[in-house]
């Protein structure tokens, strides 16, 4: 049974990251995932992390990470918003070199307006990226994810993005399970790739691809991603054993018997659960599906979940000229829902309360298909602004 | 180390440069490239021309990468493998700076090599700022109003040595025992180390590829390009021309320099001078600190 700790976040991810045997680490910090960054230097310090780059950028830390996995180490990360931002070319490369890094991002809105707070437009933006994206709705969720993260990366040669929603997640404490690194060294094997860089078996990586060979590297890229899937099935269940939580890709509460079903990712599910209790107890039909695992994207699964239903997409990003990118999917892989409607928004750190669950709820009762923006209720104002003034 | 038919062009002075590195390392090294010619000359899938460990991730980022593999081989505890970093100067002047400086800040464990072709040739001849002042390229053209480029070169080598790293030096293709003795010396030290070695582009300077050595020896002959050496704190001239030939007589072989005029040419020859006497200056400081420093 692993042991208990009362902590932020960022804490238990830092604890998590030593957990699983990482051997190279490259920071730069930026809220909201500055005590990662911290937390993973003082392990450092305490010689718990082999080794730790104090990088000028966080496209120095990715392109660091690129370095030493390719090299045949365990690496990881932390950034989020415009750090994510900042990584985006480098990205492309270290999933297009297969190389199995991890990284947590505390998601944040991205700049301008500035604004440190959460929403997920930084991860949603790089969904097509070569990374598979696992979604947090909690942080004993966030700490779980990190063994079934490196166990997929380093089965599939692909680099995994555990999310966790910046502040709500990053910046909250609570009593969370940390598995200590004898636990996850059961479940975890050591990282020993075939190919890697070595001056007994030199290899040439990140070659230059002409027309002929360049789409073959993005097909096999794009059959892989789709392919890690099942793997990260597999995975999941695997370590339900030792925890006795779920990690499918999607979770279904309430869904089943449902009439309307709504589709969230991150914490903000906490507020729709909560908002469902409050219309079941009242009779209504109503359950949430949840996405834990965006890339790969799991059609399948959400097909059949969503069959039949009124849907209503709830999701944190955008996509300016088009219509909102997690909608767009869901209505392509939905095609046997009665409707598929998106409300979108909660944006820099503006909350979704549940009351405005209840009103997007009854909304979605009517059955007809709507698109638009999640509204800010009085008392949700209120609370912002009292919170801002402390 | 580095092998025949690799596609760089016929006279191509930053492929010798990697000759020469490759050669000399031998094969326990890992080199770390950025996008440029050196790279799409050496990897055109299936083929690579590396017979040691290489990778390429991007243009911007190959002093970040080397440092990740610097520490991988900490982790792993290989004392043995040399990381050897390559970027042509628009990756290690222009784009990838910032992430040189912070390589070079960090004290990682890397040995830098920069091929100094004074452009971007990859792209097809653009000004970076390697370009030496008064150099037409297809961003700084010759045209009625302006000449030319309107600015002076980086000091690339002064720069890493403003870092306090072990060793910065500047090297010539064309002066080969002079760029042996310096990687060799590099390459028995830690820390980051870094050699600038000027390797002219003959596509991009517009001269035959069989007088790529004769140019690159006319530019270290005409002071344009100065070989020496930082380190410990003291700069060391290792070659001074005397007497130094003109800089017209390397400027004229070369068409980047055609549109100049007689004063321009003069400019240039005043700046070269006085580039020199600056760093005569500062080599003298630096073999007498004695004469400045006071008694304890």
């Amino acid at each position: 049974m692993p042991e208990q700790k009362t902590c932020l976040g960022t804490s238990a991810l830092a604890d998590a990251a030593v957990s699983c045997g990482v051997q190279v680490c490259a920071c730069y910090p930026i809220t909201p995932t500055t005590g990662l960054t911290a937390g993973l230097a003082k392990h450092y310090a305490n010689g718990k992390i082999p080794q730790y780059i104090t990088v000028e950028s966080e496209f120095s830390a990715i392109s660091a990470l690129v370095g030493a996995s390719a090299t045949g180490t365990r690496t990881f990360t932390t950034t989020g918003g415009q750090g994510l931002l900042l990584m985006h070319e480098v990205l492309f490369s270290a999933s297009g070199m297969r190389l199995p890094i991890v990284m947590a991002v505390g998601n944040r809105a991205v700049s301008s307006p500035l604004n440190v707070w959460n929403d997920e437009q930084d991860t949603i933006s790089q969904r097509d990226s070569g990374w598979i994206q696992f979604y947090a709705e909690s942080n004993q969720e966030a700490v779980d994810f990190m063994p079934i993260a490196f166990k997929t990366a380093e089965k599939t040669l692909l680099p995994v993005m555990v999310c966790l929603d910046g502040h709500y997640l990053t910046h909250a404490v609570e009593p969370i399970e940390i598995p200590t690194r004898e636990e996850v060294d059961k479940f975890l094997p050591p990282f020993n790739p075939k190919i890697k860089l070595d001056s007994e078996n030199p290899v040439s990586l990140g070659v230059y691809a002409a027309p002929p060979h360049y789409q073959n590297f993005r097909e096999d890229l794009a059959a892989d991603l789709d392919a890690s899937l099942k793997t990260i099935m597999k995975y999941g269940e695997e370590y339900s054993k030792y925890t006795k939580r779920d990690y499918s890709p999607i979770e279904e509460y309430q869904s089943k018997d449902a009439d309307c079903v709504f589709v969230s990712m991150g914490c903000m599910t906490g507020n729709v659960k909560a908002a469902i209790d409050d219309l079941r107890a009242k009779g209504e039909k109503v359950g949430v599906v949840r996405i834990r695992v965006l890339r790969p994207f799991p059609r399948e699964l959400l097909a059949k979940a969503l069959a039949g239903k009124v849907v209503g997409v709830i999701e944190r990003a955008i996509s300016p000229g088009a219509v909102p990118p997690i909608y767009a999917e869901i209505s392509e892989a939905a095609p046997d829902a009665k409707v598929v409607s998106s409300f979108h928004g909660a944006l820099g750190g503006r909350e979704l309360s549940r009351k405005e669950v209840l009103r997007i709820y009854e909304t979605l009762k009517k059955g007809k298909k709507v698109n638009e923006w999640i509204t800010q209720d009085t008392d949700a104002l209120k609370r912002a602004e009292t919170a801002l003034e402390e | 180390m580095y092998a025949p038919g690799h596609s760089g062009c016929p006279g191509c002075g930053p492929s010798t440069t990697l000759i020469q590195v490759t050669d000399l390392l031998g094969k326990d090294i890992i080199v770390v490239n950025a996008t440029g010619c050196m790279e799409i000359t050496s990897t055109l899938y299936p083929q690579s021309a590396w017979r040691v460990p290489y990778i390429h991730s991007l243009f911007e980022n190959a002093p970040a990468v080397a440092s990740g593999v610097a520490a991988a081989l900490k982790a792993q505890g290989n004392d043995h493998t040399k990381v050897v970093a390559i970027g042509g100067d628009g990756s290690t002047y222009d784009i990838g700076f910032g992430s040189l400086s912070g390589m070079l800040e960090r004290g990682d464990d890397v040995l830098y090599v920069c091929y100094d072709n004074e452009l971007y040739a990859n792209t097809g001849v653009q000004k970076s700022s390697a370009t030496p002042y008064g150099a037409a390229t297809t961003t700084t053209p010759s045209g009625k109003v302006h000449h030319g480029k309107e600015t002076n070169r980086k000091s690339i080598v002064e720069i890493a040595a403003a870092h306090g790293i072990p060793y910065a030096a500047s090297a010539s293709i064309s002066f080969i025992a002079d760029l042996k003795m310096k990687l060799n010396k590099a390459a028995k030290m830690h820390g980051p180390r870094f050699i600038a070695v000027s390797a002219p582009c003959c596509l991009g300077a517009g001269f035959d590829g069989g007088i790529t050595m004769k140019v690159a020896r006319l530019q270290v002959q005409s002071r344009m390009w100065q070989l020496y050496e930082i380190e410990g704190g003291r700069l060391k001239i290792n070659f001074k021309p005397n007497p130094p030939k003109p800089v017209d007589e390397y400027l004229s072989l070369q068409k980047r320099f055609k549109h100049l005029t007689t004063e321009e040419i003069a400019e240039i020859q005043r700046r070269t001078d006085a580039n020199w006497e600056r760093l005569m200056t500062l080599e003298k400081a630096w073999l007498e600190p004695a004469a400045t420093t006071p008694k304890a």
